[in-house]
């Protein structure tokens, strides 16, 4: 699948967003704080970012309000719905803070789950396609829901150190996420690896009766639309490379940073503001990696009219 | 609306497309452009179309393949290979992932006759209808920005201005090789129904449980030639030349 | 649920439906056009048309980006700049006409020769071959040469017609349709609606082609013969039925020439030659009374074999002794000729099989009393439902003539000619040789000023009528009717350009050409043409080809080589006639001629070619264009359709004639007929009587209805001629024992090839190159969706094909370690190409082989300097040259069928190995400057209407 730039940065700011929300619906940090106060404003700036951005690769995004109706039995729908209906405690919330320095636990906890249905509705958008099996599988929403929770966790954790408290138990926590965010990509990316294709050309031609399929001529020579939106390709070795690269960054950096500094007794303050910022930043190039092969790396199943 | 109308429809509308006659001209695909550029919606545009990368929107599209036996069932002359041309388009699927995937209400399937269409005002252009299909029979417009889709000509099936024998998609009309063929799939005495219950008609991919409304005719089964080398009659005097020419004079004379 | 109609359901598709005929190929299918507001809405199959019947191929369906591509040229163009410059002024059409009269008007009065007319995808020829005579050149013909002469040529010689044009399949009646070497390209939805009712029947399609695309990926039985040894399978096909006594004696005996005595008389002029009386009557021997009589003699029941005595004492045979002594050799068995061919002998057996078994125990009958020409009367007419088609894959082969003979004696064998099953003639055939004119060219039916003694093409009888002078030498630019191709009854376009460069036999001051790209994919060796083109004299500075005058609708390659350019309009925006008097479109059941007329006017300064030829004639005042006052016969090329007159009575449209328009075939011109045929959807179709529909060759109800239609003035039957006569003539003056003598040099090869029974020989190219050095044969196929060079201006069907890969054979992948989009070196004996490979299966497995005419020159069709059909699109014809290596006899022979001329394209051999991967295939060429608009980035045709 071809990784649109806007696609990418949509799941990943939303993910991150939606999680930074979460944790704060939580109460785990100072609400008087002023990090406190900033992590309301950037979780909900990183949610309109990403809503924002994925209206960018719309044919006609002047209509997007049209998104909203169908959620009976649109994921997509749901989403959009999820993340109208997630704004009001997220934003109540925010106020509570802001201008009263003040946790409400209601619409915290409310937020949060919202945000966690969001994060799954954002998922379920991909899981639901039976046609990029790769992406078909409740491994897909676990992962989205992992990394938006440890994505949340580790830019608590820089507010911790930032003076909004919670120094131990927010790294703690993001460091256990983060890890176990990689160990359901890890089941994922291997789910996906070992699959045997359950469409093919034989299948997707009925002609496996007669024998082995392959492409002889296009229908139509150069790429088109289906070919470059669906028939992305990424070698299989640079996949890897990435993929690793996108594990260090996004899971072990942020993970060792995150646990060395409680271990090492480091409390709020600059320096520690310092590291935990650059475990969050490792932390969102990382899952943008993975997110990035999340797309290029799924196969769809028109491909196999394709020769691909 | 995009949830899916009851199933199954009372008619289900769509083609039966026939492998063993397909030559591969595609004819249906330069007809179904000119119908629908100037038709349903907007025009199907065309990106560098005298430039390097020409590329545009085209609602059906013949890919050829080629098979090789392998020790399936044999085809043709033994061990050959051989090319299958293979139209594809919306196949009009009974549970139609495009539709159900639509945030808007664009992408709808319609309750009477099975009809799967785009309403062009209501598409954002997001492009989820054309992953969620495995077909690839959904191509986004890029000029217009909203998807485009096999209607099965609804605006020449339905449309009172045209004489009644021309009231079949455009593909199906100017088809040479008669390879395609429009019908009611719902209706088992039907034409195409026949069709599909006689020669075997097949869905594609039907591991996507989609339910296809479009069904494809396989090649038949090919007797090869070789397997007439021994019945042609040996001659009654193989002596040469001259064994024929005595056989000749008793034809001539009972002639 | 929801399902509110949210769409428009009865909106009506224009404001007009104007009916004409389709030119996307040479097809002629009827075309509904409809318009609205004044552009082309949908262009759709015409239902009532009988030759597609309202099915329309990709091609035609494309006519929308055809008309309104911006490759159209816009003007006269005068070339300001150096030939393929491309640099050019426009001018008026007033100042182009006086520059080509000029020109032309010089020609004729001091040596008319020194004009040079051919013309390409010309569908006008009884015009523009009128228009050569009149004006006195015997420098005519149109691209036959390089077509398909071979197929024409030994059709007509052998069944008085040929496949293709001439005849077609009985569809509905046959059970066993055998094609061989056909492409998508012609006749292609004919063909594909037969194929299809083929399949329906139940009947078996057997393929013979090396490559299994198209018709033949949908053949119940793929033969993936060896290029150029169909002759070969065909004439085992033969062995094998006769050794099965699997012939019909009674349709040879009625029908052939195979009981005519042939003179048994070696070293005489008239051995091999038919034995005849007084009169000029062929003799048979009666076997009853044991008489030598008349062929056709009441009654005779004559022999088909033994020896006899003429009455002057000479020894004879009838010529099926000869048939089948030859045919009944070894050598022409499956086991002998599967090595050559490539074809299992247990395949040749099976297809010999199926034939007999069809032909005659599935014979049919159709009871419908008819009487042959000798007054026989008929309960029925019997069927052998077995049918061939074939075109240029047996065509362009240095042994093609012969080779099409022989697919034309066995359907005489099997008695499958124009029986209910089998192939059947198309009106105006068939049509004897003897209706046919001879060639008109030698020096005494030309001279200053006056017209060419008779018509330029025909079909010589013997050496007597060759276009040479009294030392042999051709009279013709091209060498037609010369020794070279004596019988070239199509001439010989692909020689034209070489020749006039060379100056041999004579140098031309205008080459004036029509609708054909010679400087791209039309030529053998198009590097070499493209040279010769721009070559001047170095002692005077001019082109050796002094005068180009081209006319085209589109930018093609060719322009760039135009001294002057004459625009034409395109197929929807002019008048044409399918005229009887050319390549009408008859079905075997009924005789048929159409017209385009203009659908939609030009927008640009464009005109018609045949009304452009017309004002030339004017003002050339060439007899026939105008009056004894000089003043113009008809006022634009509508008006000649309609009041030209080839014979009284008859002109270029057979219906509607007469003051009422009530005539059909003969019958005085109509002044409303082209508003009748308007009105009949742009053709007309006239039923042949059931009496007349079989047989047609020897049935007098059709040769009554053929006189009563005006094709001939009197009845004209054909018999089927196995042994051909003419070519053995030929031989006699090889042997020099018939006047006039053949050169020396010309002997062996008049020997070796002019047999005057069908038989095989290696066509020359692999017998002459070394077998290992050039170990595969290349061709090239032509694909559905375009039109030899025609689509890649067209902005829908250049996507289907934007560039062509050369399909190699899996085997020899495995063997060069080759996989999809390597680049390899093909080289033949003649040239080297780079291009891009794709991997094939279902292929001859020493074949290798790509699309024609995708490949096209930078800058030429008006596209992008960086098309992919520039870049990585090629053509094959840089390996092909006109002349063959040298043999080591002194000589260049021609790379033609030594008979008719024909261009042997497909004798190429090559050898293939891996290549460096490149951005572009090779050779590559200097961009030609486009003269069509350049065009815009995206297209959105119809938008205006989109609701």
């Amino acid at each position: 699948m071809h990784p649109a730039f806007s696609i990418v940065i949509f799941t990943t700011l939303s993910g991150l967003g939606y999680g930074l929300a979460a944790v704060l619906g939580l109460g785990l940090l100072d609400p008087a704080a002023t990090a406190t106060k900033i992590a309301h404003l950037l979780a909900l700036a990183l949610i309109a970012t990403g809503l924002l951005s994925s209206t960018l690769h719309l044919g006609n995004p002047q209509r997007a309000w049209r998104a909203l109706s169908q959620w009976r039995s649109s994921w997509l729908s749901r989403e959009g719905v999820m993340a109208l209906i997630t704004f009001v405690p997220l934003a109540w919330s925010a106020w509570a803070s802001l201008f009263d320095g003040r946790y409400l636990a209601l619409p915290g906890l409310v937020g949060t789950l919202l945000c966690a249905v969001t994060v799954y509705c954002t998922a379920m958008i991909y899981a639901s396609l039976r046609s990029v099996q790769a992406w078909h599988t409740p491994l897909t929403p676990l992962c989205y829901l992992m990394f938006s929770a440890a994505g949340g966790l580790v830019l608590a954790s820089f507010f911790g150190f930032a003076g909004a408290g919670s120094t131990v138990l927010a790294p703690a926590l993001a460091a256990t996420f983060t890890a176990a965010a990689w160990i359901a990509k890890l089941f994922w990316r291997h789910r996906m690896r070992t699959l045997r294709p359950i469409s093919t050309p034989e299948t997707a031609t009925g002609l496996g009766r007669i024998g082995r399929v392959r492409l002889f001529e296009r229908p139509h020579i150069n790429e088109n639309y289906l070919t470059s939106e669906m028939g992305f390709k990424i070698a299989r070795k640079h996949a890897a490379k990435l993929s690793a690269i996108a594990f260090l960054l996004g899971g072990a950096v942020p993970v060792l940073l995150l646990l060395v500094l409680p271990l090492a007794g480091v409390g709020a303050g600059p320096s520690a503001s310092l590291i935990a910022l650059l475990a969050a930043c490792c932390h969102a190039a990382g899952v943008l990696m993975e997110r990035w092969l999340f797309f290029a790396e799924a196969r769809h199943s028109v491909t196999n009219y394709y020769g691909g | 609306m995009t949830l899916l109308p009851a199933q199954p429809t009372p008619k289900k509308l769509g083609l039966v497309i026939d492998l063993d006659v397909c030559v591969g001209c595609h004819a249906c695909v330069v007809s179904c452009k000119e119908w629908n550029t100037g038709g349903y919606g907007s025009a199907l545009s065309d990106q560098d179309p005298y430039g390097a990368d020409v590329s545009g929107a085209w609602l059906n599209r013949v890919h050829t393949f080629e098979v090789i036996p392998e020790g399936g069932e044999i085809v043709g002359e033994a061990g050959e290979a051989r090319i299958v041309h293979f139209p594809k388009s919306c196949l009009h699927c009974e549970d139609a992932p495009c539709v159900t995937v639509c945030p808007t209400g664009a992408s709808y399937k319609r309750a009477e006759d099975g009809i799967v269409l785009v309403d062009e005002n209501m598409c954002i252009g997001c492009g989820l209808c054309a992953w969620a299909c495995p077909y690839g029979a959904r191509e986004m417009d890029l000029a217009a920005g909203v998807m485009k889709k096999c209607t099965l000509c609804i605006d020449r099936i339905y449309n009172e201005t045209i004489e009644e024998v021309d009231r079949v998609p455009s593909c199906v009309r100017t088809c040479p090789a008669n390879a395609r063929h429009y019908g009611d799939l719902a209706d088992p005495t039907s034409a195409v129904s026949i069709l599909v219950a006689e020669r075997g008609g097949m869905d594609l991919m039907p591991e996507q449980g989609t339910l296809p409304v479009n069904k494809y005719l396989p090649p038949r089964p090919r007797k090869p030639l070789a397997d007439s080398a021994h019945s042609l009659p040996l001659a009654e005097n193989t002596d040469g030349a001259k064994g024929f020419f005595g056989w000749l004079d008793g034809v001539l004379e009972r002639i | 649920m929801n399902s509110t109609p949210r769409v428009a359901l009865s909106e009506p598709v224009g404001d007009e439906v104007r009916k004409t005929t389709c030119y996307m190929c040479a097809c002629r299918c009827g075309i509904d056009v409809h318009i609205k507001d004044g552009k082309i809405r949908y262009i759709e199959g015409n239902r009532d048309h009988p030759v597609n019947r309202g099915v329309l191929c990709a091609k035609g369906s494309a006519g929308i980006m055809q008309h309104y591509a911006p490759a159209r040229l816009r003007a006269p163009l005068k070339r300001v700049g150096p030939r393929g410059s491309g640099e050019f002024q426009e001018i008026s059409w007033d100042e182009a006409l006086g520059i080509a009269t000029g020109w032309l008007d010089g020609v004729r009065q001091s040596d008319p020769k020194k004009l040079a007319f051919f013309t390409g995808r010309d569908q006008s020829q009884s015009l523009t071959g009128f228009w050569a005579q009149q004006f006195g050149t015997p420098n005519y013909a149109a691209h036959g040469g390089f077509c398909s002469v071979n197929m024409a040529a030994a059709g007509i010689m052998t069944i008085g017609g040929a496949f293709w044009e001439f005849g077609a399949p009985d569809w509905d009646r046959t059970k066993l349709f055998i094609m061989f070497g056909v492409a998508e390209d012609h006749d292609s939805n004919p063909l594909k609606m037969g194929i299809a009712k083929v399949k329906k029947n139940g009947a078996r399609f057997v393929s013979v082609n090396p490559v299994r695309t198209g018709y033949s990926a949908v053949a119940d039985n793929w033969i993936g013969i060896r290029p150029g040894t169909d002759g070969l399978l065909i004439l085992a096909v033969a062995h094998e039925l006769l050794k099965a006594r699997k012939i019909d004696v009674d349709y040879l005996m009625r029908y052939s020439n195979a009981p005519w005595l042939v003179v048994d008389a070696p070293g005489t002029a008239e051995h091999g030659l038919f034995a005849r009386d007084a009169e000029g009557r062929e003799l048979v021997f009666e076997t009853v009374t044991e008489r030598i009589v008349p062929r056709g003699t009441t009654g005779a029941r004559p022999a088909l074999s033994g020896r006899y005595t003429l009455e002057d004492g000479r020894f004879a045979v009838p010529s099926f002794q000869l048939v089948a002594e030859k045919y009944l050799d070894p050598k022409y068995a499956p086991e002998a000729v599967a090595g050559e061919t490539g074809v299992a002998v247990d395949v040749i057996r099976g297809l010999a099989a199926e034939i007999a078994r069809v032909a005659f125990d599935e014979a049919i009958s159709i009871d419908q009393p008819w009487t042959d020409m000798n007054g026989e009367r008929h309960d029925s007419f019997v069927g052998r439902p077995v049918s061939f088609h074939a075109m240029r894959g047996l065509s362009a082969h240095s042994n093609g003539f012969q080779t099409a003979r022989a697919l034309h004696m066995l359907q005489v064998l099997i008695g499958a000619v124009d029986c209910p099953g089998a192939f059947r003639f198309e009106p105006p055939y068939p049509k004897p040789v003897e209706a046919h004119p001879t060639p008109h060219g030698k020096a005494e039916h030309f001279g200053s000023n006056k017209p060419l003694s008779g018509p330029h093409l025909g079909f010589p009888r013997g050496p007597e009528d060759l276009l040479i002078d009294a030392d042999g030498k051709p009279t013709r630019l091209d060498k037609a009717f010369s020794w070279d191709a004596p019988v070239s009854v199509h001439g010989l376009m692909h020689m034209v350009i070489s020749n006039a460069h060379a100056g041999d036999p004579y140098p031309i001051d205008v080459l004036f050409l029509y609708m054909a790209n010679m400087a791209w994919n039309s030529s053998m060796n198009t590097a070499g043409v493209i040279k010769m083109l721009e070559d001047k004299d170095p002692k005077t500075g001019e082109y050796r080809i002094p005068k180009i005058i081209y006319s085209d609708a589109y930018a093609s390659e060719m322009v760039a080589y135009a001294d002057l350019v004459l625009p034409d309009t395109t197929y929807l925006e002019r008048h044409d006639c399918i005229s009887m008097l050319d390549r009408p479109i008859s079905e075997p059941d009924a005789v048929q001629d159409a017209i385009r007329w203009p659908v939609v006017e030009p927008d640009r300064d464009v005109r018609g070619f045949q009304t452009v030829l017309l004002d030339l004639g004017v003002r050339l005042k060439l007899p026939g264009f105008v009056d004894h006052h000089g003043r113009a016969l008809y006022s634009d090329y509508a008006d000649y359709i309609v009041r030209h007159e080839r014979r009284p009575g008859i002109g270029p449209l057979a219906g509607f004639r007469g003051p009422n328009g009530d005539r059909v075939g003969r019958g005085a011109a109509n002044p409303d007929q082209l508003k009748r045929y308007i009105e009949n959807g742009s053709f007309f179709s006239a039923h042949i009587p059931l009496e007349a529909q079989f047989y047609k060759h020897a049935n007098r109800a059709y040769q009554d209805f053929a006189v009563r239609m005006g094709f001939f003035d009197t009845p004209q039957p054909v018999t089927f001629q196995l042994y051909q006569e003419t070519l053995q003539k030929f031989r006699l003056s090889a042997e020099g024992l018939r006047e006039p003598f053949a050169p020396e040099t010309h002997r062996r090869r008049i020997l070796d090839t002019f047999d005057p029974l069908p038989f095989w020989y290696r066509p020359f190219e692999e017998e002459i190159v070394d077998r290992q050095t050039y170990p595969y044969q290349a061709i090239t196929q032509r694909p559905a969706a375009m039109y030899h060079s025609w689509g890649s201006m067209n902005a829908w069907l250049r996507q289907i094909h934007t560039k062509n890969p050369l399909y190699v054979p899996g085997p020899i992948c495995d063997e060069l370690g080759l996989i999809d989009g390597d680049w390899v070196f093909l080289t033949s004996h003649h040239g080297r190409i780079k291009v891009e490979i794709a991997r094939m299966e279902a292929v001859n497995s020493s074949t290798i082989w790509t699309w024609n005419a995708i490949g096209k020159r930078e800058g030429a069709w008006a596209l992008d300097r960086d098309a992919p059909e520039a870049r990585k699109g090629f053509l094959m014809n840089h390996l092909i040259n006109e002349l063959l290596p040298p043999k080591g006899d002194g000589l260049r022979w021609s790379n033609s069928d030594p008979v008719t001329g024909q261009a042997a394209w497909y004798d190429l051999r090559v050898r293939i190995e891996k290549a460096e991967p490149a951005a572009a295939s090779e050779p590559r060429f200097a961009p030609v400057s486009s003269e069509g608009h350049s065009g815009p980035k995206e297209l959105r045709y119809g938008q205006e209407w989109a609701k």
